[in-house]
């Protein structure tokens, strides 16, 4: 499989002096296109920062990040905010969804954000991801009104509005009963098949991990296993 | 940026209780801009009425004549023939400037008059005066004397004259009664009293005394022209202009009401730069208000700013969103304090009607489009602030909160 992504020599250190926090210490990573990855570690081994980095949030302070063929280290903000709206997918442990907005409006902000305006097809594709994800009953209401394991469904349907090449999951499960965490994480893997789409999934939990083809460790800032 | 503005009202109605409290606070700024305005205005106007309203806006006087040499072919003067300082020069050719005064844009009324002073005798009392001619049906076209008028009529027609309170109560004279009228020409007419007005003034209704034009042609032997052409305007800030415009077109010598009342202009200036700093300080409060509305809601919405942001929504589209916001809480308190203010000065007597003692509140004058502009105006340049801060939002942190 082709090379999605690839890091080498990733280093991010917080603070300066005395007080710096190297938590990245030369990270080497490969993704391949279609790939599910757990990405696993204990708390503090540098996951989430790994994960802010991919996702281009966070700029690393040294080392090389490639996606797509794009370098995203040299890249400016807007061109990355652009690149992250195209390519990269977020799914976050608490839904992070927008509250005054409906399931449906939630799902079509990616592209109603980079389009101006909500399109039909826009709407269109929204409603479709949200029937897959079993919420056809949900679709205009209140996120305020849907449980967790509802948002975190809305959540993953936002994630995929664009269709992107990479979606990266921050403890998809975590906040969810094992019955909604289930639910969600048979979605994920019908859509890394059915789409092709690449997964990397933060995660402590061993049978999520073990859900996933490939099991990323991070340990001390670095890749492990 | 249709989406933004979608978000931008979707904030707005998410909390309403919090937004009619901003937009009140911004609709009572806009109240007391409005209320200011029509109240520094329709004391402004108040004052010209009170001041200029019964005055000729425009008035054009006839030069006095040179006194006449005759001068012999070696220079020497043989004869000179100086005009009698009771003997009043003319606008000889007024009959044919008046059209094409009349037909100036904003003038209202043109009145040409025959000016002078003489006596009026009554038995054994004795009055000076100084007597005003005008034509028949032109009484009121510069000083309201039909509104002044408290017994009899205003109009005048040959052997007639009007006299104030006063001056008709000192000769003793009822209407219908007559009295001799003699000129500083020496010219004598009787006439009767057709009216009897009073202004409150008390040099004119003491000291004036209306006739018809063709009486004041009798009594200061002036067989044609006239001595005064009083101009009015539909706007009298427009005289200085008027003015220029009239002296252009005939070549007479026509003076604006504001040459000589230069005093005046000053305590209205005056009086409109306190006007502005008023309006000024409640477009202040506007600002701070929305500002600091804005400010807070920046600061609880940054989970949500961080979420867009991850999600690929722009700086740029995040200040869109928050100045819209501050937009449209302008609009809405702008409009909501443009009609609630236009409410509040409609119950007050308008221009024509201000008398003394009531409150001058012109509703013409409530700056209401001008008010409802600044607002938002006003209200966008408060929102910057917010909005660059909330673009600032560094999403990574903003998402953990």
């Amino acid at each position: 499989m082709s090379a999605l992504l690839e890091t080498s020599e990733l280093v991010k250190t917080f603070g300066a002096g005395d007080t710096a926090t190297r938590v990245l210490r030369g990270l080497n990573l490969r993704l391949s296109t279609g790939e599910m990855a757990a990405l696993l570690g204990p708390s503090g081994s540098g996951k989430s920062t790994l994960l802010t980095i991919l996702g281009t949030l966070m700029k690393p302070t040294s080392g090389r990040y490639q996606m797509l063929g794009h370098d995203l280290i040299a890249a400016d903000d807007r061109e990355l905010t652009v690149f992250r709206n195209r390519h990269i997918g977020f799914v976050f442990q608490f839904h992070n969804l927008l509250p005054d907005f409906t399931a449906l409006e939630n799902v079509i902000f990616p592209t109603a954000v980079r389009e101006g305006r909500e399109t039909a097809t826009a709407r269109a594709r929204g409603r479709d991801l949200l029937v897959r994800m079993g919420l056809a009953d949900r679709i205009d209401f209140p996120t305020a009104n849907l449980s967790g394991g509802q948002k975190q469904r809305v959540a993953v349907a936002r994630a995929l509005m664009n269709s992107p090449e990479l979606v990266l999951a921050d403890e998809p499960t975590g906040n969810l009963d094992r019955a909604s965490a289930l639910q969600v994480m048979e979605l994920i893997g019908q859509i890394n098949r059915d789409e092709g789409t690449t997964f990397l999934i933060s995660t402590h939990d061993e049978k999520i991990a073990a859900a996933c083809q490939r099991q990323i460790v991070v340990a001390d800032g670095l890749v492990t296993g | 940026m249709l989406y933004a503005l979608k978000i931008a009202a979707r904030y707005l109605t998410a909390n309403l209780a919090q937004t009619a409290l901003l937009v009140t606070g911004v609709a009572v700024g806009v109240f007391i801009f409005i209320f200011m305005s029509a109240l520094i205005g329709g004391l402004a106007e108040f004052i010209l009425a009170r001041t200029v309203g019964d005055m000729a806006h425009i008035t054009i006087e006839a030069e006095s004549a040179d006194p006449a040499l005759l001068i012999s072919p070696k220079g020497q003067v043989l004869f000179v023939a100086e005009p009698g300082r009771i003997r009043t020069a003319t606008l000889a050719e007024a009959a044919t400037w008046l059209p094409l005064i009349a037909a100036v844009p904003g003038v209202k009324a043109v009145s040409p008059q025959i000016t002078g002073a003489g006596f009026l005798t009554r038995g054994a009392q004795v009055s000076q005066v100084s007597i005003t001619g005008v034509e028949p049906g032109r009484e009121s076209a510069i000083l309201d004397l039909d509104g002044y008028m408290v017994e009899g009529s205003a109009r005048l027609g040959s052997g007639l004259i009007v006299l104030g309170r006063e001056l008709a109560d000192d000769l003793a004279l009822s209407l219908g009664q007559s009295v001799r009228v003699q000129s500083t020409t020496g010219s004598t007419m009787v006439l009767t009293l057709s009216g009897i007005y009073q202004t409150g003034s008390r040099g004119m209704d003491q000291a004036r005394a209306f006739v018809s034009l063709s009486s004041a042609r009798t009594l200061f032997a002036m067989p044609q022209g006239v001595t005064r052409i009083e101009i009015k305007l539909d706007d009298l800030n427009a005289a200085d202009a008027t003015a220029l415009r009239i002296r252009a077109l005939t070549g007479l010598d026509a003076v604006s009401w504001t040459e000589g009342a230069a005093q005046l202009m000053e305590a209205l200036n005056a009086q409109a730069q306190t006007g502005y700093f008023l309006k000024g300080f409640a477009l202040l409060t506007i600002v701070i208000g929305v500002a600091s509305a804005l400010l807070l809601s920046t600061y609880r919405r940054r989970p949500e700013i961080g979420i867009m942001r991850a999600m690929g929504a722009g700086r740029g589209f995040v200040v869109f969103v928050f100045v819209t916001q501050g937009a449209l809480v302008g609009l809405l308190g702008g409009v909501t304090g443009a009609v609630l203010g236009y409410l509040a000065l409609l119950p007050f007597p308008s221009r024509e009607a201000f008398r003394p003692g009531t409150l001058p509140l012109d509703i013409t004058q409530g700056s209401y489009g001008l008010a409802i502009t600044l607002t938002v105006i006003g209200a966008i340049l408060a929102s910057i602030l917010p909005a660059r801060s909330a673009a600032r939002v560094d999403p990574v942190t903003a998402i953990g909160q």
